[in-house]
């Protein structure tokens, strides 16, 4: 049967979208759909080091969850991924959105700010942990050596050899890496409003605070969905910077421990407890994935909820 | 990171397939893994003498960072692959290795030379479940205080024997505005090497011999009662020590700031590497009383094992042989400033002859050598709690409990 124009047309068109689909969906199905799989199945066997054992239901699940050993430790470091959520919701995105607002203004040197303010995210976190490390360091570092030149004394601290400031300490570091990002992000929302929306109601007469509150931060929802979004990928996936700044055991004493650590330390082991364990491993990476997953979803549907278009 | 693993996978399988392909008919050529780089050029020339014997072997000496080797190791074994030759750790850490059967066996017929190794050196080596040698050990390390001899001397003071003479020895140092120890506390294993350095004698063997009859645990009287001394003398630690992470405290000592630093042997060669002209001494923890008997901490680093997976087996055991023999064992403690547990060696270096003496008074690094095999690890419960305690957040009581606590879980001995 002859081929018609249009059907030689349609097949030509098919050919060409399988020929840019295939090649990312076999890369993803063999990088990240398999190994997650994979992790999924590891949950459910005992292991000797990395031989698999006995298959062992969902023991492992509900020694994460409730044993009496790693319970404890992955409940403690949940809370303190919940805390870094918070904190970073705070510092880093509502930083960010101050920020941006300045930066909206085009005050003086703007274009260099813009700049200035987005340089850390570019930064290696590597670099940037040993840098705040090097900052908090309770001798030589530039915070108590300012703190003691002002004679500030009694707020010089040990900041990350003390449990009540190390976590803090982390989060600050990591604001400061980040906060470029969220600007950036809510620079390019405020851009997008309508000027005309803002010069009405400056023409009305409304307050710094009132236009934005009632006006920017509703219309700029849409990058608040994205960025709380993806902090909260990031906080639950928090390990760099902990792990930089204060080791796998999150030092001192747990005070900074993250699940990125647990999970490294039980599946890979550490240099003190020799144990790999990649059951238990596989099992809190899968809960951590499932966590994400649900919770961020439902927080994407929830915010998209307020967005407004215009 | 299963991403990450994939590529190690990937790149360890890769590098089995060229050194493979390298070996020519009559030359067999090894592979040998280890995570001591800085020791290239030692192993390098280990492997020529040993060329000299066996011509007919080669050997390539491949190393990987230290905290990713464990699981590079590991996987490239867990894929049937893996070097022929491979630098393995030693206690719990080996057992993850070993148990699945990665390693081929040794004994007395094919390694002869085992016999010139002391029975805790093949002990830290032995699988419990077996009770079979995996690997040949390397070097033992040693928890001690070492001192600058140039403070000490500048300032009319001698190694302290008691524990009240530390304590008066620490005053001076500190009234003279000389930071009497260089240790902090913020890296969380440094706290494990100064309870090893400093309160070894007190303890004692015979507590050690009680914790493994089950006779004593951890709120043993011995036990909480150092770990109170432990917390007195912290006060003559760094400047805000429980901030002060590993490599602070390292240059606190190195740049002649400090007078003693509670640590490891391994500290000596990494201390002198840094600065050549520091004047170093060691001293054993001081002990309770005058008369008590004073004693170091020890335990074996690891050892060289054969991959039960290779196809030359015979060439390998050939080399692992070499490494067990006093000739190497003396090269490996001259040059690596590390002692070598092999008997009958020579030490040229009178730092390390003296760590080498001090160890005929020795107890186990305790919580490496007996609780590193399940979870909670007593390491890890001995750091945190001792790191919390030094903190002020805990009393030595309290710290003994919790580590009591942890490894009663799993310890028979202890759920009585």
């Amino acid at each position: 049967m002859p081929v018609s124009p249009k059907q030689a047309r349609t097949l030509k068109h098919r050919s060409w979208v399988a020929f840019l689909v295939v090649p990312p969906v076999v890369f993803m199905s063999l990088f990240v759909v398999y190994p997650i799989l994979s992790a999924f199945a590891y949950a459910f066997y005992e292991w000797q080091g990395l031989a698999r054992g006995e298959f062992v239901g969902l023991a492992n699940f509900r020694e994460v969850l409730f044993g009496a050993t790693m319970a404890p430790t992955v409940w403690n470091a949940f809370l303190h991924n919940v805390y870094a959520l918070i904190a970073l919701m705070i510092i880093q995105n509502g930083g960010g959105f101050l920020l941006a607002w300045l930066l909206y203004k085009e005050p003086f040197g703007f274009r260099f700010h813009r700049v200035a303010v987005f340089v850390p995210v570019v930064l290696s976190t590597i670099i940037v942990g040993f840098l705040w490390k090097l900052f908090l360091n309770p001798n030589f570092g530039i915070i108590n050596q300012a703190l003691y030149s002002v004679g500030l004394d009694s707020w010089a601290k040990p900041w990350l050899g003390d449990s009540s400031t190390a976590l803090g300490a982390l989060i600050l570091a990591n604001a400061w890496h980040f906060v470029g990002f969220p600007t950036l992000v809510y620079l390019a929302g405020m851009q997008r409003i309508p000027s005309e929306i803002i010069e009405a109601a400056r023409l009305d007469g409304t307050s710094e605070w009132q236009l934005l509150k009632n006006i920017v931060w509703p219309l700029v929802a849409p990058s608040t969905t994205i960025l709380f979004t993806l902090l909260f990928i990031g906080a639950f996936n928090w390990f760099e910077i902990p792990y930089v700044m204060v080791g796998l055991d999150g030092s001192p004493f747990g005070s900074t421990d993250v699940l990125g650590l647990v999970f490294y330390r039980t599946a890979f082991g550490n240099q003190s407890a020799s144990i790999q364990n990649f059951g238990l491993g596989s099992a809190l990476a899968t809960l951590i994935f499932l966590f994400i997953v649900v919770f961020a979803s439902m927080l994407t549907l929830w915010l998209r909820r307020r967005e407004i278009q215009f | 990171m299963k991403l990450t693993r994939r590529i190690l996978m990937g790149a360890a399988a890769g590098s089995f397939i060229l050194s493979a392909g390298a070996a020519t008919a009559q030359q067999t050529e090894l592979t040998f893994w280890s995570w001591r780089q800085e020791d290239k050029a030692f192993y390098q020339d280990a492997i020529k003498k040993f060329q000299a014997k066996e011509p007919n072997i080669s050997i390539k000496f491949e190393t990987y960072a230290p905290e990713n080797y464990q699981t590079i190791l590991s996987t490239a074994l867990a894929a049937g692959r893996g070097p022929d030759v491979i630098q393995v750790r030693a206690y719990g850490n080996l057992e993850t290795i070993a148990t699945p059967g990665y390693l081929v066996a040794l004994d007395k017929n094919n390694v002869p030379e085992l016999a010139n190794f002391p029975e805790a050196a093949l002990a830290a080596e032995t699988l419990r479940s077996d009770g079979k040698v995996y690997a040949v050990p390397f070097a033992m390390q040693t928890q001690l205080v070492v001192y600058n001899k140039k403070i000490f001397k500048d300032n009319g003071l001698n190694p302290p024997k008691t524990w009240d003479e530390l304590m008066s020895l620490a005053q001076a140092l500190k009234a003279k505005n000389i930071t009497p120890f260089g240790n902090g506390t913020a890296t969380a294993w440094q706290n494990e090497t100064i309870v090893g350095g400093l309160l070894s004698s007190m303890l004692g063997k015979q507590f050690e011999e009680d914790i493994v009859s089950g006779k004593a645990n951890f709120t043993d009287a011995r036990f909480v009662n150092a770990l109170a001394k432990l917390k007195d003398v912290s006060q003559y630690f760094a400047p805000n020590f429980t901030g002060v992470d590993y490599p602070s405290s390292q240059q606190l000592f190195v740049a002649g700031r400090a007078a003693m630093f509670a640590g490891g042997s391994y500290e000596v060669a990494n201390f002198k590497n840094q600065n050549p002209t520091l004047d170093l001494g060691v001293f054993p923890a001081p002990v309770l009383k005058a008369g008590d008997q004073a004693l170091v901490a020890t335990y074996y680093d690891g050892g060289y094992a054969v991959n039960a997976k290779s196809e030359k087996k015979d060439a390998a055991l050939k080399f692992i042989r070499y490494l067990a023999t006093p000739e190497y064992g003396t090269a490996f403690t001259n040059t690596l400033k590390n002692l070598s547990p092999i008997k009958g060696i020579k030490i040229e270096d009178p730092i390390t002859q003296e760590v080498a003496k001090l160890t005929e008074n020795a107890m186990s690094y305790l919580m490496l050598v007996r609780f590193r095999y399940q979870e909670p690890s007593g390491s890890v419960l001995l750091q945190s709690n001792v790191q919390k305690m030094l903190a002020g957040q805990q009393t030595p009581e309290q710290a003994a409990a919790e580590i009591n606590k942890g490894i009663a879980t799993y310890y028979k001995p202890f759920q009585k």
